[in-house]
């Protein structure tokens, strides 16, 4: 077990050490910071830029600037914004909760819908309710997910003005994202949902359970959902990436204060700091749930380590 | 008894969806072929006299104008070779990329082997809307750009999958026996492991097509894409997102072009991988 806990920490620790490098490194091709910097502020000589290149240590050597980046880290610290010079960490520490609490919201709603569709979709098997599911699976997939958050703003907010259209303003503004990208995850869930269930339902405890005469609400769902639950969540733990690339789109739909568009207002102001520091925390974060996925995994299911 | 019905059953739901698929795909392949015969006026004629009019009103527009009097229909139509030429290209460069790369990792191992699945399990960690802001951030947009950056995203799948059959298949005796007589490595791996596993490679190109036009739409939406000014799903939208309060159809119908393509594309590929393995090994 330690060798398993080691190999897929150190695994880990490489992915992340080879997407920062990656980022810092490509980053230095954008253009001179500098020069944005110094962008606006007049007359600009070569000696003022060269006092700013000092002030942000972008005259050290490429591995010295690395490896600050790194410790800086370390104590949450990501430097300032291009614009306005506020502090990253505080950009990230208000967009990050935003994103989290979509993401959550988003689980919640996919989790909601897909379970049942998915055990009706089981228990249906090749029947039309089954096939009706398949076909509703395949229609969510294929929803460019953007559109289907227009498509919801048309509706509720345009014809029927019952949702704000945009902005995180409690609960009402929650409703929009969170479906969007519930729908959306709902699509894959469902089938998982369904293989999962499949297996289950063909295990001898089930045929006890309702030898025992029990109702079939409670086989379902209490004695064969709870058997199928750890291959479940760690499909929804490794979909976390796929969420979060969602929700980077989807908030841009719906001016959703958080890490996308913390992320698309970097990109289109050339502030790179913000970016830098984005695709640093949110790539953390997905290597992290990966690992606590599989970690998890492994201490449930001790086939997994010696693979 | 039952289960005999349920399999007919079963059956004739795989070929209605084999039918739907090709028929959605088809259709739209050949409309946007056939568009310059079907549109001879162009897409971009500009009619400010006829801006923004509304669908099923005016037959010369039957899916209205747009706000600069652009025929909607004949637009969507066009946007449609960027998404199906963005789809396709992208697929395969990372076919050809992501199988050489597969089969010469699975087949020497080594080195070689450890880097690529290194760089698969980074490109994993990263959200390819991540690796696309910031790809486009340094190289800048444009439809060249778009699909090397989805070669680059995509790529790796192949690599995986067509890695994990060579290493069962490059112990079986028809490979060993095929060493043992001195047949070259490029014809053991490009003549007798190759067709044994492009099954399963064909139903990941089916699903990436769809996939990869979603992307690119995204992407495009987002301003990151394809030139707004070439007509494409993903910019239509951008545009008619601003007259979503009194032009519905601008922003309506792009969309349902991505959809009812991407669904094409999804059915025949779902049909596809129930044919070439009915055990469903390969469902994810």
């Amino acid at each position: 077990m330690a060798g398993f806990l080691i190999k897929r920490f150190l695994q880990a620790v490489f992915v992340v050490f080879v997407v920062t490098l990656t980022v810092s490194y490509a980053i230095r091709f954008t253009g001179d910071p500098a020069l944005m910097l110094a962008q606006g502020a007049g007359s600009v000589t070569e000696a003022d830029l060269v006092r700013i290149r000092e002030g942000l240590g972008l005259n050290q050597p490429f591995l010295a600037q690395y490896y600050d980046f790194i410790t800086g880290m370390f104590r949450l610290d990501f430097g300032r914004s291009f614009m306005g010079g506020t502090p990253v960490s505080q950009l990230i520490a208000s967009a990050l909760p935003a994103t989290m609490l979509l993401a959550f919201a988003s689980l919640i709603v996919s989790i909601a819908i897909s379970i049942p569709l998915g055990i009706r979709a089981a228990v249906a098997r090749g029947k039309w309710a089954d096939q009706t599911i398949r076909i509703l699976s395949l229609v969510g997939l294929s929803f460019p997910n953007f559109w289907l958050a227009i498509m919801l703003v048309l509706l509720f907010s345009i014809v029927l003005k019952w949702l704000p259209p945009s902005g995180m303003d409690g609960f009402a503004s929650f409703i929009m994202p969170a479906l969007t990208m519930g729908i959306i995850l709902t699509a894959t869930n469902v089938r998982l949902v369904r293989t999962a269930m499949l297996e289950t339902l063909q295990s001898q405890y089930i045929m006890v359970a309702r030898a025992k005469g029990l109702s079939e609400s409670k086989v379902l769902y209490k004695h064969a959902l709870r058997n199928c639950a750890i291959p479940l969540i760690t499909y929804f733990g490794l979909q976390f990436g796929g969420l979060l690339g969602g929700i980077v789109v989807v908030e841009l739909v719906f001016n959703w204060p958080g890490m996308g568009t913390l992320a698309f207002d970097a990109v289109a102001s050339r502030d790179y700091p913000v970016l830098q520091a984005v695709i640093t925390v949110l790539s953390l974060m997905i290597v992290g749930v990966n690992l606590l996925v599989d970690i998890a995994y492994g201490l449930v299911d001790p086939r997994i380590r010696t693979e | 008894m039952t289960s005999k019905a349920s399999s007919t059953r079963f059956a004739r739901f795989r070929n209605l969806e084999f039918i739907l698929g090709a028929l959605l795909t088809g259709g739209i392949c050949l409309a946007v072929l056939f568009s310059g015969v079907l549109f001879p006026g162009g897409v971009d004629k500009i009619d400010l006299m006829a801006r923004l009019t509304p669908p099923f009103v005016n037959w010369a527009h039957p899916l209205g104008t747009d706000p600069l009097g652009r025929d909607v229909l004949a637009r969507v139509v066009a946007g449609g070779k960027i998404s199906l030429l963005v789809g396709l290209t992208s697929v395969a460069g990372a076919v050809v990329l992501g199988v050489v790369m597969g089969l010469v990792s699975g087949y020497y191992r080594g080195f070689w082997d450890m880097l690529v699945m290194r760089f698969a399990d980074v490109q994993l960690a990263l959200p390819f809307i991540l690796l696309a802001i910031t790809f486009i951030a340094i190289v800048g947009g444009g439809l060249t750009n778009t699909i090397i950056l989805l070669i680059v995203s995509q790529w790796v799948q192949y690599a995986r999958l067509v890695r994990g059959s060579v290493l069962s298949l490059r112990e079986r005796e028809f490979i060993q026996s095929a060493r043992a007589i001195g047949v070259r490595d490029y014809k053991i791996l490009f003549q007798h492991l190759l067709p044994n596993l492009i099954g399963p490679v064909i139903v990941l190109m089916t699903l990436n097509v769809a996939n990869n036009i979603l992307l690119e739409s995204s992407l495009t939406f987002l301003g990151l894409g394809v030139d707004p000014l070439i007509p494409s799903w993903g910019g239509m939208l951008a545009d008619g997102r601003t007259y979503l309060q009194n032009a519905w159809w601008v922003s309506v119908f792009p969309g349902l072009a991505i959809l009812l393509t991407v669904l094409g594309l999804n059915l025949l590929g779902d049909w596809l991988r129930d044919s070439l393995d009915p055990t469903g090994r390969t469902s994810r």
